[in-house]
């Protein structure tokens, strides 16, 4: 599973930034058949967090609507220099991480 | 006045192809003749002019593919670029042992593909290129045709070109796969019964239901394609249109599709390369 963080290097202490991931994934939805005519089990990433600087800001919870290679993208207020770190679990129980740091300057 | 000066124009150019084709009608040398009529025959294969399949897309996927980070093909080329670093084989090295970076040492490669293998003298693309590499030089274990991992570094190698013209020269060497090429391009199959040119070279531009015919261009592979969700080479293209015309569907390498291919890659000469494109 390949993952993309992306959010601005440095920022004003205050400032509205832009989060955005993209996340390699085949989100199967479960209404599939194989070529043997056997359902494809659904495995979608069920849910995604994300915290800054071990705080959550941001969870969604996704289901089978969702395409693949899920990309979401949201803001937040730039308040400390830290870690902004995504963790994420699919329904085969496997579970992904991926983290970009940011320098809050005043 | 300048109507006069058009007129005299014309006419110098009229008389000035007749009289070229009678000196080529005189001319004592026959395979120079039939050469000069298939050279200008091909030329006029051509599209003109010449548009990638991204211009007839709608401008959110254009948008999406100009984007690099919200072009959902970009996590392949981020695969590709872990996997060109990936020791694998008996002597465990990676692409990286011979090949170093990348971005130097594969910039422009995939303008010049398909083109003959000095070793085996047969029509090899990149995909093949990099399963030989892999089982000769790396002595690791193949990587199956349109598997996720051939299809990151493909996408990776294809992407240090991305800007860059294609550029296929035909020659001796590579005329009679050319030819093979055209002649597939050009054949009517499947119960459709329809040819690439029909579609391609005859009626881009035009609806085919909510579709607009692109000029069937493969400059932009491997691409992600909305339909499949995911990544996919060129092969898997053809087995679309194929599939879609209700014909037979060659396996994923036939020599037959890289034929195809290098007669795909002359017909879009000077367009850039957008690896990893975005396509409905």
């Amino acid at each position: 599973m390949v993952a993309r963080v992306q959010l601005p290097r440095e920022a004003k202490s205050g400032e509205v930034i832009e989060i955005r991931i993209a996340i390699q994934h085949p989100m199967e939805t479960g209404f599939r058949y194989d070529l043997a005519g056997k359902p494809i089990p659904r495995n979608v990433i069920n849910s995604l967090a994300c915290r800054y600087n071990g705080v959550e800001i941001f969870r969604a919870e996704l289901g089978s609507g969702i395409a693949a290679n899920p990309y979401l993208q949201f803001y937040t207020l730039a308040e400390a220099s830290g870690e902004i770190e995504f963790s994420w679990v699919d329904d085969a129980g496997e579970r992904g991480s991926e983290r970009a740091s940011i320098a809050v300057v005043s | 006045m300048t109507g006069d000066w058009f007129a005299h124009g014309f006419f110098c150019l009229a008389l000035r192809v007749f009289l070229t084709g009678a000196h080529l009608r005189l001319c004592a040398v026959p395979s120079l003749l039939v050469f000069a009529l298939t050279a200008s025959a091909a030329e006029s294969q051509r599209p003109v002019p010449s548009k990638s399949g991204i211009e007839f897309a709608s401008a959110d996927i254009r948008a999406l593919q100009q984007d690099d980070f919200a072009n959902p093909g970009m996590l392949w080329i981020v695969r590709g670029e872990k996997l060109w670093r990936e020791a694998a084989g008996k002597e465990s090295n990676s692409c990286a042992s011979c090949h170093h970076d990348a971005q130097a040492s594969m910039r422009g490669i995939a303008t010049r593909y398909p083109l003959l293998d000095p070793g085996t003298a047969r029509l090899i693309n990149l995909e093949g290129r990099i399963m030989q590499c892999r089982e000769r030089r790396q002595q690791a274990e193949p990587l199956r045709y349109e598997s996720e991992e051939l299809l990151a570094l493909t996408a990776y190698v294809a992407h240090q070109s991305r800007g860059m013209p294609v550029n296929v020269t035909i020659d001796w060497q590579n005329r009679h796969n050319f030819e093979a090429g055209r002649a597939l391009y050009y054949r009517r199959v499947g119960q459709l019964n329809l040819s690439c040119a029909q579609c391609h070279a005859e009626n881009w531009g035009k609806q085919l239901g909510p579709e607009t015919l692109s000029q069937g261009h493969g400059n932009a592979y491997p691409a992600y394609r909305l339909e499949w969700q995911t990544v996919g080479s060129l092969h898997r293209r053809f087995r679309s249109c194929l599939s879609g015309v209700r014909a037979e569907m060659l396996p994923y390498g036939a020599p037959q599709y890289v034929d195809l291919e290098l007669y795909l890659a002359w017909r879009a000469n000077g367009l850039t390369i957008e690896t990893p494109g975005v396509r409905r």
